[in-house]
Protein backbone atom coordinates (compact mmCIF):
# COMPACT_ATOMS: atom_id res chain seq x y z
CA UNK A 1 0.00 0.00 0.00
CA UNK A 2 2.78 2.29 0.65
CA UNK A 3 4.64 1.76 -2.42
CA UNK A 4 1.56 1.75 -4.49
CA UNK A 5 0.95 5.72 -2.59
CA UNK A 6 4.71 6.19 -3.51
CA UNK A 7 3.66 5.36 -7.26
CA UNK A 8 0.75 7.83 -7.36
CA UNK A 9 2.18 10.30 -6.07
CA UNK A 10 5.22 10.52 -8.51
CA UNK A 11 2.84 9.47 -11.62
CA UNK A 12 0.53 11.85 -11.02
CA UNK A 13 0.46 14.33 -8.12
CA UNK A 14 4.33 15.26 -8.48
CA UNK A 15 4.82 14.29 -11.84
CA UNK A 16 8.46 14.62 -12.42
CA UNK A 17 8.17 16.56 -15.80
CA UNK A 18 5.17 18.42 -15.04
CA UNK A 19 5.58 19.40 -10.94
CA UNK A 20 9.50 19.56 -11.00
CA UNK A 21 10.49 20.30 -14.50
CA UNK A 22 13.02 18.01 -14.90
CA UNK A 23 13.66 16.33 -18.57
CA UNK A 24 12.04 19.11 -20.13
CA UNK A 25 14.76 19.54 -23.42
CA UNK A 26 14.28 15.76 -24.69
CA UNK A 27 10.46 16.51 -23.77
CA UNK A 28 10.44 19.52 -26.32
CA UNK A 29 12.85 18.22 -28.82
CA UNK A 30 11.26 14.66 -28.84
CA UNK A 31 7.57 15.68 -28.77
CA UNK A 32 7.03 15.92 -32.41
CA UNK A 33 6.05 12.35 -33.40
CA UNK A 34 3.86 9.99 -30.95
CA UNK A 35 6.19 6.88 -31.94
CA UNK A 36 9.59 8.69 -31.20
CA UNK A 37 8.16 9.85 -27.54
CA UNK A 38 6.87 6.38 -26.90
CA UNK A 39 10.21 4.78 -27.63
CA UNK A 40 11.80 7.36 -25.59
CA UNK A 41 9.42 7.45 -22.44
CA UNK A 42 10.28 3.37 -22.15
CA UNK A 43 13.86 4.07 -22.63
CA UNK A 44 13.78 6.37 -19.95
CA UNK A 45 11.46 4.41 -17.37
CA UNK A 46 14.53 1.04 -18.21
CA UNK A 47 17.02 3.52 -17.27
CA UNK A 48 15.41 5.27 -14.45
CA UNK A 49 14.36 1.75 -12.58
CA UNK A 50 17.80 0.36 -13.00
CA UNK A 51 20.03 3.58 -11.95
CA UNK A 52 18.26 4.28 -9.08
CA UNK A 53 18.50 1.23 -7.32
CA UNK A 54 22.49 1.18 -8.41
CA UNK A 55 22.75 4.70 -7.33
CA UNK A 56 21.18 3.62 -3.68
CA UNK A 57 23.64 1.57 -3.32
CA UNK A 58 26.75 3.53 -3.93
CA UNK A 59 25.36 5.99 -2.36
CA UNK A 60 24.49 3.65 1.29
CA UNK A 61 27.29 1.47 1.19
CA UNK A 62 30.26 3.88 -0.23
CA UNK A 63 29.42 7.43 0.01
CA UNK A 64 27.20 8.45 2.76
CA UNK A 65 28.42 9.60 6.53
CA UNK A 66 30.03 6.70 7.80
CA UNK A 67 29.28 4.21 4.65
CA UNK A 68 32.85 2.87 4.75
CA UNK A 69 32.72 1.50 8.93
CA UNK A 70 33.05 -1.65 7.62
CA UNK A 71 36.43 -1.03 5.89
CA UNK A 72 38.91 -2.87 8.38
CA UNK A 73 42.19 -1.42 9.74
CA UNK A 74 41.08 2.16 9.61
CA UNK A 75 38.70 3.94 11.31
CA UNK A 76 36.48 5.74 8.52
CA UNK A 77 33.08 5.77 10.34
CA UNK A 78 33.26 9.88 10.43
CA UNK A 79 34.51 9.78 6.81
CA UNK A 80 32.00 11.62 4.51
CA UNK A 81 32.24 11.33 1.10
CA UNK A 82 28.99 12.79 -0.17
CA UNK A 83 30.52 15.37 -1.92
CA UNK A 84 31.38 12.56 -4.67
CA UNK A 85 27.54 11.96 -5.40
CA UNK A 86 26.95 13.76 -8.61
CA UNK A 87 30.09 12.37 -10.44
CA UNK A 88 29.49 9.02 -9.27
CA UNK A 89 25.90 9.33 -10.13
CA UNK A 90 26.53 10.72 -13.20
CA UNK A 91 29.08 8.01 -14.23
CA UNK A 92 26.45 5.04 -13.38
CA UNK A 93 24.13 6.44 -15.60
CA UNK A 94 26.72 7.15 -18.26
CA UNK A 95 27.52 3.49 -18.17
CA UNK A 96 24.05 2.25 -17.92
CA UNK A 97 22.42 4.14 -20.77
CA UNK A 98 26.12 2.78 -22.70
CA UNK A 99 24.02 -0.74 -21.84
CA UNK A 100 20.59 -0.40 -23.00
CA UNK A 101 21.81 1.09 -26.16
CA UNK A 102 23.67 -2.10 -26.65
CA UNK A 103 20.82 -3.85 -25.97
CA UNK A 104 18.18 -2.45 -27.94
CA UNK A 105 21.43 -2.68 -31.06
CA UNK A 106 21.17 -6.29 -30.46
CA UNK A 107 17.80 -7.26 -29.51
CA UNK A 108 15.23 -3.76 -31.19
CA UNK A 109 17.46 -2.86 -33.69
CA UNK A 110 14.38 -0.88 -35.61
CA UNK A 111 13.69 1.09 -32.21
CA UNK A 112 17.61 1.82 -32.00
CA UNK A 113 17.00 3.27 -35.25
CA UNK A 114 14.05 5.08 -34.56
CA UNK A 115 15.78 6.37 -31.47
CA UNK A 116 19.06 7.15 -32.89
CA UNK A 117 21.00 10.51 -31.35
CA UNK A 118 18.27 11.24 -28.50
CA UNK A 119 19.58 7.20 -26.65
CA UNK A 120 22.98 8.61 -25.85
CA UNK A 121 21.12 11.77 -24.90
CA UNK A 122 19.14 10.47 -22.09
CA UNK A 123 22.38 10.52 -19.95
CA UNK A 124 21.83 14.11 -19.91
CA UNK A 125 18.32 13.85 -19.23
CA UNK A 126 17.59 15.71 -16.24
CA UNK A 127 15.26 13.45 -14.82
CA UNK A 128 17.36 10.58 -14.54
CA UNK A 129 20.28 12.36 -12.81
CA UNK A 130 17.00 14.32 -10.55
CA UNK A 131 15.64 10.95 -9.83
CA UNK A 132 18.91 10.42 -8.27
CA UNK A 133 19.34 13.53 -6.44
CA UNK A 134 15.78 13.43 -5.05
CA UNK A 135 16.05 10.22 -3.99
CA UNK A 136 19.08 10.60 -1.69
CA UNK A 137 17.34 13.97 -0.77
CA UNK A 138 14.05 12.06 1.04
CA UNK A 139 15.81 8.88 2.16
CA UNK A 140 14.07 6.13 -0.27
CA UNK A 141 14.97 3.05 0.98
CA UNK A 142 16.05 0.40 -1.64
CA UNK A 143 12.89 -0.84 -2.70
CA UNK A 144 11.37 2.87 -2.44
CA UNK A 145 13.58 4.04 -4.92
CA UNK A 146 13.35 1.35 -7.33
CA UNK A 147 9.18 1.69 -7.10
CA UNK A 148 10.12 5.58 -7.40
CA UNK A 149 12.39 5.52 -10.17
CA UNK A 150 10.01 3.02 -12.03
CA UNK A 151 6.93 5.52 -11.60
CA UNK A 152 8.59 8.88 -12.29
CA UNK A 153 9.47 7.21 -15.20
CA UNK A 154 5.97 6.02 -16.05
CA UNK A 155 5.19 9.70 -15.28
CA UNK A 156 7.78 11.09 -17.99
CA UNK A 157 5.91 8.70 -20.61
CA UNK A 158 2.43 9.84 -20.18
CA UNK A 159 3.38 13.51 -20.43
CA UNK A 160 5.30 12.97 -23.44
CA UNK A 161 3.31 10.84 -25.18
CA UNK A 162 -0.05 13.24 -24.78
CA UNK A 163 2.24 16.33 -25.72
CA UNK A 164 3.52 14.65 -28.95
CA UNK A 165 -0.55 13.87 -29.48
CA UNK A 166 -1.20 17.42 -28.80
CA UNK A 167 1.17 18.64 -31.20
CA UNK A 168 -0.08 16.45 -33.69
CA UNK A 169 -3.00 18.10 -33.56
CA UNK A 170 -1.53 21.73 -33.19
CA UNK A 171 0.25 21.13 -36.59
CA UNK A 172 -3.29 22.15 -38.57
CA UNK A 173 -3.77 25.49 -36.34
CA UNK A 174 -3.16 28.75 -37.51
CA UNK A 175 -0.59 30.58 -34.92
CA UNK A 176 0.65 33.89 -34.76
CA UNK A 177 4.24 33.12 -36.37
CA UNK A 178 6.48 33.77 -32.77
CA UNK A 179 4.18 31.47 -30.73
CA UNK A 180 5.13 28.89 -33.46
CA UNK A 181 7.23 26.05 -31.95
CA UNK A 182 8.68 26.42 -28.27
CA UNK A 183 6.34 29.17 -27.23
CA UNK A 184 2.54 27.50 -27.67
CA UNK A 185 4.26 24.24 -26.78
CA UNK A 186 5.48 25.93 -23.47
CA UNK A 187 1.31 27.26 -22.58
CA UNK A 188 0.28 23.48 -23.59
CA UNK A 189 2.52 22.06 -20.96
CA UNK A 190 1.32 24.77 -18.92
CA UNK A 191 -2.58 23.85 -19.27
CA UNK A 192 -1.45 19.81 -18.65
CA UNK A 193 0.74 20.53 -15.36
CA UNK A 194 -2.09 22.51 -14.30
CA UNK A 195 -4.58 19.09 -15.24
CA UNK A 196 -2.10 16.95 -13.26
CA UNK A 197 -2.80 19.53 -10.45
CA UNK A 198 -5.94 18.42 -9.73
CA UNK A 199 -4.49 14.88 -8.78
CA UNK A 200 -2.50 16.51 -5.56
CA UNK A 201 -4.29 15.35 -2.06
CA UNK A 202 -5.14 12.00 -3.17
CA UNK A 203 -3.97 9.34 -1.14
CA UNK A 204 -4.74 6.07 -0.77
CA UNK B 1 36.85 45.51 -27.52
CA UNK B 2 37.40 43.79 -30.73
CA UNK B 3 34.25 43.32 -33.12
CA UNK B 4 34.21 39.53 -33.37
CA UNK B 5 34.59 39.01 -29.38
CA UNK B 6 31.72 41.49 -28.61
CA UNK B 7 29.67 39.21 -31.08
CA UNK B 8 30.52 36.15 -28.94
CA UNK B 9 29.45 37.65 -26.09
CA UNK B 10 26.68 39.49 -27.07
CA UNK B 11 25.03 37.31 -29.23
CA UNK B 12 23.36 34.67 -26.79
CA UNK B 13 21.58 37.75 -24.93
CA UNK B 14 19.33 38.65 -28.18
CA UNK B 15 19.40 36.56 -31.05
CA UNK B 16 20.40 33.17 -30.37
CA UNK B 17 19.81 33.23 -26.51
CA UNK B 18 20.33 29.86 -24.81
CA UNK B 19 16.84 29.63 -23.79
CA UNK B 20 14.52 30.94 -26.20
CA UNK B 21 16.17 30.48 -29.58
CA UNK B 22 18.44 27.50 -28.85
CA UNK B 23 15.81 25.54 -26.24
CA UNK B 24 18.48 24.74 -24.03
CA UNK B 25 18.36 24.46 -19.87
CA UNK B 26 14.73 24.77 -19.90
CA UNK B 27 14.46 22.80 -16.91
CA UNK B 28 15.97 24.80 -14.03
CA UNK B 29 14.97 28.37 -16.15
CA UNK B 30 11.31 26.95 -14.79
CA UNK B 31 12.53 25.38 -11.45
CA UNK B 32 14.52 27.81 -9.91
CA UNK B 33 12.41 31.57 -10.60
CA UNK B 34 9.89 31.51 -7.68
CA UNK B 35 11.78 34.23 -6.57
CA UNK B 36 14.67 37.19 -7.78
CA UNK B 37 17.05 35.60 -5.40
CA UNK B 38 17.73 32.24 -6.25
CA UNK B 39 17.32 33.06 -9.90
CA UNK B 40 20.67 35.33 -9.18
CA UNK B 41 22.42 32.43 -7.18
CA UNK B 42 21.52 30.20 -10.04
CA UNK B 43 23.00 32.50 -13.06
CA UNK B 44 25.70 33.18 -11.16
CA UNK B 45 26.77 29.32 -10.29
CA UNK B 46 26.08 28.51 -13.98
CA UNK B 47 27.76 31.61 -15.80
CA UNK B 48 30.83 30.16 -13.47
CA UNK B 49 30.79 26.80 -14.66
CA UNK B 50 29.97 27.44 -18.60
CA UNK B 51 32.59 29.41 -18.39
CA UNK B 52 35.20 27.61 -17.04
CA UNK B 53 33.85 24.15 -18.14
CA UNK B 54 34.10 25.82 -21.82
CA UNK B 55 37.23 26.87 -21.16
CA UNK B 56 38.85 23.92 -19.88
CA UNK B 57 37.76 21.53 -22.38
CA UNK B 58 38.70 24.11 -25.38
CA UNK B 59 42.31 24.00 -23.69
CA UNK B 60 41.76 19.94 -24.04
CA UNK B 61 39.96 19.95 -27.17
CA UNK B 62 43.73 18.49 -29.09
CA UNK B 63 43.94 15.74 -26.25
CA UNK B 64 40.74 14.45 -25.92
CA UNK B 65 39.93 11.56 -28.24
CA UNK B 66 36.55 11.82 -30.07
CA UNK B 67 34.87 8.31 -29.00
CA UNK B 68 35.08 8.91 -25.06
CA UNK B 69 34.68 12.97 -25.69
CA UNK B 70 31.56 12.31 -23.98
CA UNK B 71 32.88 10.85 -20.77
CA UNK B 72 35.93 13.97 -20.54
CA UNK B 73 33.36 16.75 -20.93
CA UNK B 74 30.95 14.94 -18.32
CA UNK B 75 33.91 14.92 -15.53
CA UNK B 76 35.08 18.40 -16.51
CA UNK B 77 31.52 19.72 -15.78
CA UNK B 78 30.79 17.03 -12.60
CA UNK B 79 34.15 18.41 -11.17
CA UNK B 80 33.49 21.70 -11.59
CA UNK B 81 29.90 21.62 -10.61
CA UNK B 82 31.19 20.10 -7.00
CA UNK B 83 33.07 22.90 -6.70
CA UNK B 84 29.96 25.11 -7.19
CA UNK B 85 28.17 22.61 -4.60
CA UNK B 86 30.33 23.28 -2.15
CA UNK B 87 31.20 26.90 -2.12
CA UNK B 88 27.48 27.23 -2.29
CA UNK B 89 26.71 25.14 0.92
CA UNK B 90 29.46 27.02 2.77
CA UNK B 91 28.99 31.03 2.09
CA UNK B 92 25.22 30.71 1.21
CA UNK B 93 23.62 27.76 2.74
CA UNK B 94 19.99 29.22 3.01
CA UNK B 95 19.69 29.91 -0.82
CA UNK B 96 21.43 26.44 -1.67
CA UNK B 97 18.74 24.66 0.59
CA UNK B 98 16.19 26.35 -1.41
CA UNK B 99 17.64 25.45 -4.62
CA UNK B 100 18.12 21.73 -3.44
CA UNK B 101 18.65 19.26 -6.40
CA UNK B 102 19.07 22.04 -9.24
CA UNK B 103 22.62 23.26 -8.60
CA UNK B 104 23.71 18.85 -9.55
CA UNK B 105 21.29 19.26 -12.03
CA UNK B 106 23.62 21.74 -13.55
CA UNK B 107 25.81 18.84 -15.16
CA UNK B 108 22.90 17.76 -16.93
CA UNK B 109 22.11 21.44 -17.60
CA UNK B 110 21.85 21.12 -21.91
CA UNK B 111 23.49 24.36 -21.70
CA UNK B 112 27.00 23.29 -20.59
CA UNK B 113 27.04 20.15 -22.38
CA UNK B 114 25.83 21.97 -25.58
CA UNK B 115 28.27 24.64 -25.86
CA UNK B 116 30.71 22.09 -24.98
CA UNK B 117 30.05 19.90 -27.68
CA UNK B 118 28.90 22.59 -30.27
CA UNK B 119 31.84 25.57 -29.38
CA UNK B 120 34.45 24.41 -27.27
CA UNK B 121 35.42 21.97 -28.91
CA UNK B 122 36.40 23.53 -32.35
CA UNK B 123 37.17 27.21 -31.09
CA UNK B 124 40.64 28.31 -29.25
CA UNK B 125 40.19 29.20 -24.96
CA UNK B 126 39.75 32.43 -25.61
CA UNK B 127 36.90 32.54 -27.73
CA UNK B 128 35.36 29.47 -25.90
CA UNK B 129 35.61 31.63 -22.02
CA UNK B 130 33.42 34.36 -23.95
CA UNK B 131 30.98 32.51 -25.48
CA UNK B 132 30.95 30.42 -22.31
CA UNK B 133 30.03 33.64 -20.34
CA UNK B 134 27.58 35.05 -23.29
CA UNK B 135 25.44 32.41 -22.55
CA UNK B 136 25.76 31.99 -19.08
CA UNK B 137 24.21 35.65 -19.09
CA UNK B 138 21.93 35.28 -21.91
CA UNK B 139 20.24 32.17 -19.99
CA UNK B 140 20.50 35.09 -16.48
CA UNK B 141 18.71 37.30 -18.33
CA UNK B 142 15.81 35.28 -18.95
CA UNK B 143 16.25 33.49 -15.83
CA UNK B 144 15.31 36.91 -13.69
CA UNK B 145 12.95 37.91 -16.30
CA UNK B 146 10.69 35.26 -15.89
CA UNK B 147 11.52 35.18 -11.61
CA UNK B 148 10.73 39.23 -11.65
CA UNK B 149 7.47 38.33 -12.91
CA UNK B 150 6.80 35.14 -11.01
CA UNK B 151 7.50 37.11 -7.10
CA UNK B 152 5.94 40.58 -8.41
CA UNK B 153 2.69 38.42 -9.59
CA UNK B 154 3.03 36.15 -6.42
CA UNK B 155 4.18 37.72 -3.47
CA UNK B 156 3.71 41.31 -5.13
CA UNK B 157 7.78 41.44 -4.08
CA UNK B 158 10.49 41.98 -5.91
CA UNK B 159 13.90 40.84 -4.80
CA UNK B 160 12.09 41.14 -1.19
CA UNK B 161 11.20 44.57 -1.37
CA UNK B 162 6.99 45.14 -1.11
CA UNK B 163 5.76 46.83 -4.10
CA UNK B 164 2.30 47.00 -3.20
CA UNK B 165 -0.07 47.67 -1.01
CA UNK B 166 -0.53 44.97 2.23
CA UNK B 167 -3.87 43.95 1.09
CA UNK B 168 -2.31 42.66 -2.16
CA UNK B 169 -3.81 38.96 -1.86
CA UNK B 170 -0.43 37.66 -4.22
CA UNK B 171 -1.74 35.49 -7.16
CA UNK B 172 -0.86 31.58 -6.03
CA UNK B 173 -0.64 30.21 -9.94
CA UNK B 174 1.83 32.20 -10.77
CA UNK B 175 4.13 30.32 -7.94
CA UNK B 176 3.17 26.96 -9.05
CA UNK B 177 4.91 24.81 -12.08
CA UNK B 178 1.86 26.24 -14.52
CA UNK B 179 2.15 29.42 -13.66
CA UNK B 180 5.86 29.05 -14.69
CA UNK B 181 5.60 27.06 -18.14
CA UNK B 182 2.75 29.78 -18.92
CA UNK B 183 4.73 32.96 -18.12
CA UNK B 184 8.18 31.64 -20.09
CA UNK B 185 5.92 30.49 -23.05
CA UNK B 186 4.73 33.91 -23.29
CA UNK B 187 8.32 35.52 -22.66
CA UNK B 188 9.56 33.23 -25.41
CA UNK B 189 6.68 34.67 -27.91
CA UNK B 190 7.80 38.41 -26.65
CA UNK B 191 11.11 37.71 -27.79
CA UNK B 192 10.68 36.09 -30.97
CA UNK B 193 8.48 38.97 -31.92
CA UNK B 194 10.88 41.00 -31.40
CA UNK B 195 13.76 39.28 -32.67
CA UNK B 196 11.51 37.90 -35.56
CA UNK B 197 12.59 34.19 -35.13
CA UNK B 198 10.29 31.50 -36.40
CA UNK B 199 10.29 28.17 -35.99
CA UNK B 200 8.66 25.71 -39.01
Amino acid sequence: MEFLNLAIKAIFVENILLAYFLGMCSFLACSKKVDTAIGLGFAVIFVLTITLPANWAIHHFLLREGALHWVPGVDLSNLDLSFLNFICFIATIASMVQLVEMVLDKFFPKLYHALGIFLPLITVNCSILGGSLFMVEREYGAAESAVFGFSSGIGWLLAIVSMAAIRKKLRYSHLPDGLKGLGITMIMTGLMAMAFMCFSGINL
Amino acid sequence: MASAAKKLLMDPFTDNNPITVQVLGICSALAVTVKVDTAIVMTLALTAVVTLSNFVISLLRNVIPNGIRMIVEMAVIASLVIIADQLLRAYLFDISKQLSVFVGLIITNCIVMGRAEAFALQNPPKDSLLDGLGNGLGYGIVLIAVASIREILGFGKWLGFSLFPETYMGNGLALLAPGAFIILGLLIWAQRTVSKYVED
